[in-house]
């Protein structure tokens, strides 16, 4: 069986992210960029689903800029096979993402596609749900567990309030929470052999997609400041602040 | 609590930008080890560090190790991070390929060092002793001892250590004791105790492997009569697993300083087989074969503790709120502003900041040399290369280790009384880095290896190695149009290298004392003037690159500024140093002994 993960390359999660003073987005200018950690967990689910002898082939996906074929080193040195990179200058939203995804899951035919649930950079979601739509796949989004038995793939969902278990006919998409899994340290050897798998290089238009955006983004603002405390000397101002002030209870 | 993450943007700066990591892929071995591959090697290693061995050491300080019943327990957390670090792959970074090494070059090796030395010194102990072992082994044993031992001391699953201290002798090894008797069969059965031994017997590995200097029945006194022995824990049955026990025996574990972590050892010896490593007699040459790179390494621990005292100061100095600025308030909405406003708190801290990011540049050079002398293909080059590390490795030593410890001291004043409490883990980098300025030679030994072996070599030939780049780059940069006055005082400082190299040469000829008591203020300030060096380096191209509109403007300006404050506020102390060097032995030699 053969599965794809798309790998997005974001700002590292450790970094404090910074508006640009114009507005129009975040600063990503010299700042350090690493594999988003939803993607990290899918690459680690489909190299575990291989360890086990249930898939065969992986394959890392990503597309933006150039530099993104470093985000698929990173997914080939945990333990994916081959890597696709779909290069373009242009901010790729999540509908043009999963048209092209498409396109690579019509020549590829993998029976699943496993991404993360979101990027950590739009925390848009989108992305997984859209692709399912557009190949009629069925899909389990937000998956905490995985279990492939012959053509089903049963997938436990972290839902409000609680775990939902779906059973999904294959082909079908996966898209990864949290705590599915603890993705592992690339080896020093998987790091050295990861330099010499292949990735192919195409462009949107070999795929034949239109990857016009088509959200405006308006304004980027810094959320506003918090304020400072109060410090109050009972609990009666307490439950008056809260009830005049606050106006929470 | 210690705050670490790798200093990853110095790191490439030291290796691509300074000492030009592109054309490492020359040398032999190299071809496909690219600036992008080392890079990911670089990143995943600072994961390792920061997320597995940082938790484990403050831990491993406050638990130490644990002898009971001839076994040792290394602390809590040791054993699991160890297999992470071992299973992946990490004990085998620059070993050969042959053995199942990945054959990555030194210029790489020793930042990964550093980078596990910041995390947890007292851990880096175990794969550094075991990679020491290794070299000694690939370089001297036969290939039967290799093919039996080096493929599981490769990946890991078996440790090294090194027997060379016994309780009356450190320095002097010539008198040493432990005897070898040869058998029938070819092995020996060696019998002594050893003190000292580093990782000499813990839980993290099946087996371990020991080195072990001892003497021959018919062997000449003192040290052209030691040899070296290869003497396991387990002999290795014919299928290579783990066999019968052997004659070593953990005595007694030292009660120490620091690196608690880390089990140093008393070892007794009894009739244990061994294996010849080496000629007979040559045992010294034998185990100092690797010593350049082995005391660069430890020169990195003095580093690593640096780097993390570093960070965890700034941390701290940033958080701590504490009176006003003297300049009038500067965080109007608190109660206080935070310390580092105060001039003396950004003091202390660009003197760590001056201190690691120099000993990292002048490291990355020695190490890149250990590179050109073990793999290029021109026999100048590595004759040449082999001439500037061995001339290196006594000041990188020394200077490393000197200034580390003293960094995690100033490390330590920042947080004030809360430094020298516990919680902080800021006491803990003092104690961890002490040692460094002690062991693989002491600084005072390192200092009389420079002035006694090293400068006088080939009538300066090693220094040549040393003084011909620098005299280049002063010419070459004199009339630079931003760093003209800079490297006019990197200059006068290089003047005084060369007055105190000459009156070392001349007063030391006459009379060794003299050269005795110039040693240690002249191998500070060859180190002083080396940093200085790569200061001055560092600070024209961080003006070339800050020429042009660059997103990384924030790293050169402050690159510029360190390299400001090093040529303005330390390196002046080589003149002071200067002045004690010429005032020779006099004053320490007269002193009557039964006076002090």
């Amino acid at each position: 069986m053969k599965i794809i993960v798309p790998v997005k390359r974001v700002v590292d999660y450790n970094v404090k992210v910074r508006v640009k003073s114009d507005g129009s987005g975040i600063e990503t200018a010299g700042v350090k960029m690493s594999m988003n950690p939803f993607d990290e967990i899918a690459v680690e689910e489909a190299v575990r689903l291989k360890e086990k002898g249930v898939a065969t082939e992986i394959i890392a996906v990503s597309m933006g800029v150039a530099q993104c074929a470093e985000t698929i080193r990173t997914a080939l040195a945990m333990g994916a096979d081959r890597g696709i990179l779909v290069e373009s200058d242009a901010d790729l939203q999540p509908l043009a993402v999963a048209k092209l995804l498409k396109a690579i899951v019509d020549q590829e035919q993998p029976q699943l596609v496993i991404l993360g649930k979101q990027a950590i950079d739009d925390d848009m979601s989108a992305t997984g749900q859209m692709l399912a739509a557009l190949l009629g796949w069925a899909q389990g989004t937000f998956a905490s567990k995985i279990n492939i038995e012959g053509d089903t793939a049963t997938v436990t969902r972290e839902v409000d309030g609680g775990l939902e278990t779906v059973d999904l006919k294959l082909p079908a998409i996966v898209t990864t929470d949290l705590r599915l899994n603890e993705p592992r340290y690339a080896s020093l050897p998987n790091i050295m052999k990861a330099r010499k798998k292949p990735i192919a290089n195409m462009k949107p238009a070999d795929l034949g997609v239109d990857v016009t955006p088509r959200l405006t983004v308006i304004k980027v603002s810094e959320p506003p400041k918090r304020k400072a405390g109060q410090k109050v000397g009972s609990v009666a101002e307490l439950v008056s602040k809260l009830r005049t002030e606050a106006k929470v209870i | 609590m210690q705050t670490y993450k790798a200093p990853l943007r110095d790191m490439r700066f030291v290796l691509h930008e300074l000492h030009d990591s592109a054309a490492l892929t020359h040398l032999k071995g190299l071809e496909d080890v690219s600036p992008e591959l080392m890079d990911s090697i670089l990143e995943e290693a600072a994961k390792l560090a920061e997320e597995v061995l940082l938790p484990t050491n403050a831990v491993g300080d406050e638990i130490g190790c644990v002898l009971e019943n001839g076994v040792v327990r290394t602390p809590k957390g040791f054993k699991e991070a160890y297999d992470t670090f071992r299973t992946g792959g990490w004990t085998s970074l620059a070993s050969d390929p042959a053995y199942g090494g990945q054959g990555l070059p030194e210029s790489l090796n020793k930042l990964v060092e550093e980078m596990i030395c910041s995390a947890n010194l007292a851990f880096s102990l175990y794969p550094g002793l075991t990679h020491g072992a290794y070299q000694a082994i690939a370089s001297h044993a036969s290939d039967e001892l290799k093919d039996r031992y080096l493929p599981k001391m490769v990946d890991g699953t078996w440790s090294g250590t090194m027997c060379l201290t016994e309780a009356h002798c450190g320095t002097d090894l010539g008198m040493l004791r432990t005897r070898a008797v040869p058998q029938t069969d070819g092995s020996y059965l060696v019998s002594g105790s050893k003190i000292f031994i580093s990782a000499g017997e813990h839980d993290l590995t099946e087996n371990i492997i020991h080195l072990v200097l001892a003497r021959l029945p018919d062997a000449p006194k003192g040290t052209r009569g030691i040899s070296l022995f290869l003497v396991p824990k387990f002999i290795p049955s014919a299928d290579g697993r783990p066999g019968p026990r052997n004659g070593v025996v953990c005595t007694a574990l030292e009660h120490k300083m620091g690196i608690k972590g880390s089990a140093t050892c008393q070892l007794l010896f009894e009739d244990a087989t061994g294996w010849l490593v080496g000629e007979p007699n040559k045992g010294l040459a034998t185990m100092f074969t690797m010593m350049n790179s082995e005391r660069l390494s430890v020169g990195i621990q003095g580093l690593g503790a640096a780097e993390t005292s570093y960070q965890s100061a700034v941390a701290y100095a940033r958080d701590r709120i504490q009176g006003r600025s003297l300049s009038g308030a500067k965080s109007a909405d608190k109660a206080a502003d935070p310390i580092i406003v105060h001039p003396d708190v950004r003091r202390m801290l660009l003197t760590i900041r001056a201190y690691t990011e120099g000993c990292r540049a002048l490291g990355g050079w020695v190490a890149r040399e250990l590179d050109e002398m073990e793999r290029s293909n021109d026999p100048d080059a590595r004759k040449r290369a082999e001439d500037f590390t061995a001339l290196m490795t006594p000041v990188v030593k020394a200077l490393f280790t000197d200034l580390g410890f003293e960094a995690t001291n100033i490390g330590m004043q920042v947080y004030g009384g809360h430094g020298y409490i516990r919680d902080h883990g800021m006491e803990q980098l003092v104690r961890d880095a002490r040692i460094s300025m002690i062991y693989e030679g002491t600084n005072g030994i390192q200092a009389l290896d420079l002035v006694g072996r090293k400068l006088p070599q080939g009538a300066g030939r090693m220094l040549r190695t040393f003084f011909h780049p620098v005299s280049e780059f002063i010419e070459k940069n004199s009339a630079h149009p931003v760093l003209g006055e800079m490297v006019k005082g990197f200059s006068k400082a290089f003047g005084a290298l060369q007055l105190a190299t000459g009156q070392v040469a001349s007063a030391g000829m006459a009379d060794p004392e003299e050269a005795g008591a110039a040693a240690t203020e002249y191998l500070r300030l060859f180190g002083l003037v080396a940093l200085g060096f790569m200061w001055a380096r560092s600070a024209v191209i961080a003006v070339e690159k800050l020429a042009k509109p660059d997103a990384d403007a924030p790293f050169y300006k402050a690159k510029l500024t360190t390299a400001r404050f090093y040529m303005e506020r330390i390196l002046p102390q080589v003149g002071g140093l200067l002045v004690a060097i010429k005032a020779g032995k006099g004053a320490m030699m007269e002193m009557d002994e039964a006076a002090f």
